[in-house]
Protein backbone atom coordinates (compact mmCIF):
# COMPACT_ATOMS: atom_id res chain seq x y z
CA UNK A 1 0.00 0.00 0.00
CA UNK A 2 1.31 3.04 -0.80
CA UNK A 3 2.38 5.63 2.12
CA UNK A 4 0.81 8.10 0.26
CA UNK A 5 -2.61 6.95 1.29
CA UNK A 6 -2.13 6.56 4.66
CA UNK A 7 -1.26 10.25 4.67
CA UNK A 8 -4.16 11.42 2.91
CA UNK A 9 -6.34 9.36 5.00
CA UNK A 10 -4.36 10.16 8.55
CA UNK A 11 -4.70 13.97 7.50
CA UNK A 12 -8.54 13.75 7.01
CA UNK A 13 -9.25 12.16 10.34
CA UNK A 14 -6.59 15.42 11.74
CA UNK A 15 -8.79 18.02 9.84
CA UNK A 16 -11.92 16.56 11.41
CA UNK A 17 -10.34 16.73 14.47
CA UNK A 18 -9.52 20.19 14.05
CA UNK A 19 -13.05 21.31 12.70
CA UNK A 20 -14.78 19.50 15.65
CA UNK A 21 -12.30 21.79 18.31
CA UNK A 22 -12.93 25.34 16.01
CA UNK A 23 -17.07 24.69 16.04
CA UNK A 24 -18.12 22.25 18.57
CA UNK A 25 -18.48 24.12 22.40
CA UNK A 26 -19.31 21.21 24.80
CA UNK A 27 -15.68 20.85 26.56
CA UNK A 28 -15.98 17.12 26.27
CA UNK A 29 -16.38 16.52 22.30
CA UNK A 30 -13.52 18.92 21.89
CA UNK A 31 -11.78 17.20 24.16
CA UNK A 32 -13.27 14.01 22.51
CA UNK A 33 -11.73 15.61 18.59
CA UNK A 34 -8.01 16.13 20.44
CA UNK A 35 -8.18 12.51 21.13
CA UNK A 36 -9.19 11.51 17.28
CA UNK A 37 -6.43 14.19 16.55
CA UNK A 38 -3.79 11.89 18.39
CA UNK A 39 -5.04 8.56 17.15
CA UNK A 40 -4.44 9.87 13.14
CA UNK A 41 -1.35 11.11 14.69
CA UNK A 42 -0.75 7.27 15.71
CA UNK A 43 -1.45 5.69 12.64
CA UNK A 44 0.71 7.77 10.53
CA UNK A 45 4.07 7.23 12.71
CA UNK A 46 2.93 3.38 12.75
CA UNK A 47 2.28 3.76 8.51
CA UNK A 48 5.78 5.64 8.32
CA UNK A 49 7.29 3.08 10.49
CA UNK A 50 6.52 0.29 8.79
CA UNK A 51 7.78 2.35 5.84
CA UNK A 52 11.07 2.01 6.94
CA UNK A 53 10.75 -1.24 8.24
CA UNK A 54 10.28 -2.45 4.67
CA UNK A 55 13.18 -0.50 3.08
CA UNK A 56 15.50 -1.66 5.53
CA UNK A 57 13.80 -5.50 5.08
CA UNK A 58 15.65 -5.81 1.84
CA UNK A 59 18.95 -5.63 2.90
CA UNK A 60 19.05 -7.33 6.31
CA UNK A 61 15.95 -9.84 7.23
CA UNK A 62 16.11 -9.39 10.81
CA UNK A 63 16.38 -5.74 11.31
CA UNK A 64 14.62 -3.88 13.61
CA UNK A 65 14.90 -0.41 11.38
CA UNK A 66 11.23 1.27 12.65
CA UNK A 67 10.47 0.01 16.12
CA UNK A 68 10.95 3.88 16.94
CA UNK A 69 7.70 4.96 15.23
CA UNK A 70 6.07 2.07 17.67
CA UNK A 71 7.60 3.00 20.67
CA UNK A 72 6.28 6.70 20.13
CA UNK A 73 3.18 5.61 19.67
CA UNK A 74 2.93 4.22 23.13
CA UNK A 75 4.56 7.15 25.06
CA UNK A 76 1.93 9.03 23.11
CA UNK A 77 -0.94 6.70 24.50
CA UNK A 78 0.89 7.05 27.38
CA UNK A 79 0.15 11.00 27.81
CA UNK A 80 -3.07 11.28 26.30
CA UNK A 81 -4.21 8.58 29.59
CA UNK A 82 -2.53 10.82 31.75
CA UNK A 83 -3.44 13.86 30.25
CA UNK A 84 -7.56 12.97 29.98
CA UNK A 85 -7.61 11.93 33.67
CA UNK A 86 -6.44 15.55 34.32
CA UNK A 87 -8.64 16.91 31.26
CA UNK A 88 -11.90 15.30 32.73
CA UNK A 89 -10.78 16.14 36.34
CA UNK A 90 -11.06 19.76 35.02
CA UNK A 91 -13.93 19.11 33.66
CA UNK A 92 -15.80 18.03 36.22
CA UNK A 93 -14.74 20.84 38.65
CA UNK A 94 -15.81 23.21 36.25
CA UNK A 95 -19.43 22.06 36.07
CA UNK A 96 -19.24 21.71 39.61
CA UNK A 97 -18.83 25.25 39.71
CA UNK A 98 -21.13 26.85 36.71
CA UNK A 99 -22.96 24.28 36.22
CA UNK A 100 -22.39 23.72 32.35
CA UNK A 101 -19.64 22.38 30.12
CA UNK A 102 -20.31 25.31 27.68
CA UNK A 103 -16.86 26.81 26.77
CA UNK A 104 -18.10 30.28 26.01
CA UNK A 105 -18.92 30.74 29.59
CA UNK A 106 -15.52 30.12 30.64
CA UNK A 107 -14.14 33.79 29.54
CA UNK A 108 -14.21 35.16 33.38
CA UNK A 109 -10.64 35.55 32.79
CA UNK A 110 -10.90 38.15 29.89
CA UNK A 111 -11.50 41.20 31.67
CA UNK B 1 -7.69 -5.37 -6.10
CA UNK B 2 -6.95 -7.92 -2.66
CA UNK B 3 -8.40 -8.58 0.46
CA UNK B 4 -5.34 -6.42 1.94
CA UNK B 5 -6.99 -3.06 -0.37
CA UNK B 6 -10.14 -3.73 -0.08
CA UNK B 7 -9.74 -3.84 3.91
CA UNK B 8 -7.77 -0.71 3.76
CA UNK B 9 -10.64 1.21 2.53
CA UNK B 10 -13.11 -0.50 3.78
CA UNK B 11 -11.93 0.40 7.24
CA UNK B 12 -10.77 3.99 6.41
CA UNK B 13 -14.21 4.32 5.24
CA UNK B 14 -15.64 3.41 8.25
CA UNK B 15 -13.16 5.82 10.38
CA UNK B 16 -13.67 8.91 8.80
CA UNK B 17 -18.02 8.21 8.31
CA UNK B 18 -17.79 7.44 12.25
CA UNK B 19 -15.76 10.77 13.30
CA UNK B 20 -17.84 12.73 10.92
CA UNK B 21 -20.55 11.44 13.50
CA UNK B 22 -18.42 12.38 16.53
CA UNK B 23 -18.43 15.94 15.39
CA UNK B 24 -22.58 15.70 13.85
CA UNK B 25 -24.28 13.83 16.91
CA UNK B 26 -25.97 16.00 19.68
CA UNK B 27 -25.97 13.81 22.04
CA UNK B 28 -22.77 13.16 23.70
CA UNK B 29 -22.99 9.90 24.63
CA UNK B 30 -23.65 9.14 20.71
CA UNK B 31 -20.38 11.02 19.89
CA UNK B 32 -18.50 8.86 22.87
CA UNK B 33 -19.78 5.69 21.32
CA UNK B 34 -19.14 6.72 17.25
CA UNK B 35 -15.72 7.64 18.90
CA UNK B 36 -15.30 3.72 20.20
CA UNK B 37 -16.06 2.99 16.57
CA UNK B 38 -13.38 5.41 14.91
CA UNK B 39 -10.88 3.45 17.15
CA UNK B 40 -11.81 -0.10 16.58
CA UNK B 41 -11.61 0.90 12.88
CA UNK B 42 -7.77 2.19 13.39
CA UNK B 43 -7.08 -1.02 15.51
CA UNK B 44 -8.02 -2.57 12.66
CA UNK B 45 -5.20 -0.61 10.87
CA UNK B 46 -2.43 -1.88 13.42
CA UNK B 47 -3.56 -5.05 12.53
CA UNK B 48 -3.26 -4.63 8.87
CA UNK B 49 -0.16 -3.46 9.89
CA UNK B 50 1.14 -5.96 11.34
CA UNK B 51 1.35 -4.23 14.64
CA UNK B 52 -0.27 -6.46 16.67
CA UNK B 53 0.74 -5.21 20.41
CA UNK B 54 0.05 -0.86 19.25
CA UNK B 55 -3.68 -2.75 18.50
CA UNK B 56 -4.11 -4.21 21.46
CA UNK B 57 -2.94 -1.54 23.29
CA UNK B 58 -5.11 0.53 21.16
CA UNK B 59 -8.52 -0.85 22.28
CA UNK B 60 -7.82 -1.80 25.90
CA UNK B 61 -6.68 1.60 26.69
CA UNK B 62 -8.78 3.55 24.57
CA UNK B 63 -11.91 1.86 23.93
CA UNK B 64 -11.50 0.30 27.32
CA UNK B 65 -10.33 3.01 29.51
CA UNK B 66 -10.36 6.30 28.48
CA UNK B 67 -13.79 5.90 26.38
CA UNK B 68 -15.42 4.86 30.13
CA UNK B 69 -13.98 7.07 32.17
CA UNK B 70 -15.64 9.79 28.90
CA UNK B 71 -19.14 7.89 29.93
CA UNK B 72 -18.51 7.90 33.20
CA UNK B 73 -18.34 11.83 33.24
CA UNK B 74 -20.64 12.17 31.00
CA UNK B 75 -23.46 10.37 33.00
CA UNK B 76 -22.27 11.96 36.40
CA UNK B 77 -23.36 15.12 35.10
CA UNK B 78 -26.37 13.85 33.47
CA UNK B 79 -25.39 15.96 30.16
CA UNK B 80 -26.84 13.39 27.69
CA UNK B 81 -29.73 15.64 27.09
CA UNK B 82 -28.59 18.07 23.98
CA UNK B 83 -28.15 20.89 25.86
CA UNK B 84 -25.53 22.81 23.51
CA UNK B 85 -26.92 26.00 22.49
CA UNK B 86 -27.27 26.77 18.59
CA UNK B 87 -24.42 28.60 18.02
CA UNK B 88 -23.98 31.35 14.89
CA UNK B 89 -24.09 29.79 11.67
CA UNK B 90 -21.14 31.91 10.47
CA UNK B 91 -18.98 30.67 13.82
CA UNK B 92 -19.57 26.88 12.55
CA UNK B 93 -19.30 27.93 8.99
CA UNK B 94 -15.66 29.65 9.59
CA UNK B 95 -14.65 26.35 11.86
CA UNK B 96 -15.08 24.52 8.41
CA UNK B 97 -13.44 26.81 6.10
CA UNK B 98 -10.31 26.59 8.51
CA UNK B 99 -10.06 22.88 8.70
CA UNK B 100 -10.73 22.41 4.83
CA UNK B 101 -7.84 25.27 4.41
CA UNK B 102 -5.49 23.01 6.71
CA UNK B 103 -6.93 19.74 4.67
CA UNK B 104 -5.95 20.95 1.08
CA UNK B 105 -2.92 22.76 2.13
CA UNK B 106 -1.35 19.70 3.69
CA UNK B 107 -2.95 17.12 0.67
CA UNK B 108 -1.50 19.38 -1.63
CA UNK B 109 1.94 19.45 -0.09
CA UNK B 110 1.84 16.20 0.77
CA UNK B 111 0.94 15.04 -2.65
CA UNK B 112 4.33 16.90 -4.05
CA UNK B 113 6.71 15.76 -1.62
CA UNK B 114 9.23 13.93 -3.74
CA UNK B 115 10.58 11.75 -0.86
CA UNK B 116 7.04 10.00 -0.56
CA UNK B 117 6.23 9.55 -3.74
CA UNK B 118 7.11 6.04 -4.58
CA UNK B 119 7.51 4.27 -0.98
CA UNK B 120 5.22 1.54 0.06
CA UNK B 121 4.25 0.05 3.68
CA UNK B 122 5.28 -3.28 4.64
CA UNK B 123 1.47 -4.57 5.12
CA UNK B 124 0.95 -7.58 7.47
CA UNK B 125 4.50 -8.60 7.37
CA UNK B 126 7.90 -7.88 9.06
CA UNK B 127 7.63 -8.91 13.02
CA UNK B 128 8.45 -5.28 14.22
CA UNK B 129 5.59 -4.66 15.86
CA UNK B 130 5.21 -8.01 17.70
CA UNK B 131 5.87 -7.39 21.58
CA UNK B 132 9.28 -9.55 21.15
CA UNK B 133 10.60 -7.12 19.13
CA UNK B 134 8.89 -4.33 21.02
CA UNK B 135 9.85 -5.05 24.16
CA UNK B 136 13.47 -5.59 23.09
CA UNK B 137 13.80 -1.81 21.75
CA UNK B 138 11.70 -0.58 24.47
CA UNK B 139 13.97 -1.63 27.57
CA UNK B 140 17.00 -1.43 25.61
CA UNK B 141 16.88 2.17 24.19
CA UNK B 142 13.87 3.76 25.75
CA UNK B 143 14.55 2.55 29.74
CA UNK B 144 14.91 6.37 30.66
CA UNK B 145 11.50 7.62 29.39
CA UNK B 146 9.47 4.56 30.29
CA UNK B 147 10.57 5.10 34.02
CA UNK B 148 9.45 8.67 33.71
CA UNK B 149 6.10 7.73 32.32
CA UNK B 150 5.76 6.61 35.74
CA UNK B 151 6.24 9.88 37.69
CA UNK B 152 3.77 11.20 34.97
CA UNK B 153 1.25 8.87 35.49
CA UNK B 154 2.07 9.36 39.16
CA UNK B 155 1.53 13.75 39.27
CA UNK B 156 -1.19 13.14 37.13
CA UNK B 157 -2.73 10.52 39.53
CA UNK B 158 -2.33 12.96 41.76
CA UNK B 159 -3.49 16.11 39.91
CA UNK B 160 -6.71 14.26 39.19
CA UNK B 161 -7.42 13.93 42.83
CA UNK B 162 -6.66 16.89 43.77
CA UNK B 163 -8.55 18.71 41.30
CA UNK B 164 -11.68 16.50 42.03
CA UNK B 165 -11.51 17.19 45.74
CA UNK B 166 -14.61 19.30 47.07
CA UNK B 167 -13.59 22.72 47.76
CA UNK B 168 -14.26 22.18 52.04
CA UNK B 169 -12.87 25.63 52.79
CA UNK B 170 -15.56 27.62 51.56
Amino acid sequence: MPINYYIFFCLTLFSIGIVGVLTRRNAIIIFMCIELMLNAVNLLLVAFSKMHHAAAVAAAPDTTVGGDGQIFVFFIMVVAAAEVSVGLAIIVMMYRNIHSVDINFLNRLKN
Amino acid sequence: MSIIQILFYLLSGLAVFAALMVLLSKNPVHSVLWLIVVFFAISGHYILLNAQFLAIVNLIVYAGAIMVLFLFVIMLMNLNAATEPNQHIWMKLAGVIAGGCFLVMLVSLASQAGDMANKTVLMKEGNIGLIKELGKILFNEFVIPFELTSVLFLSAMVGAVVLGKKDNTQ
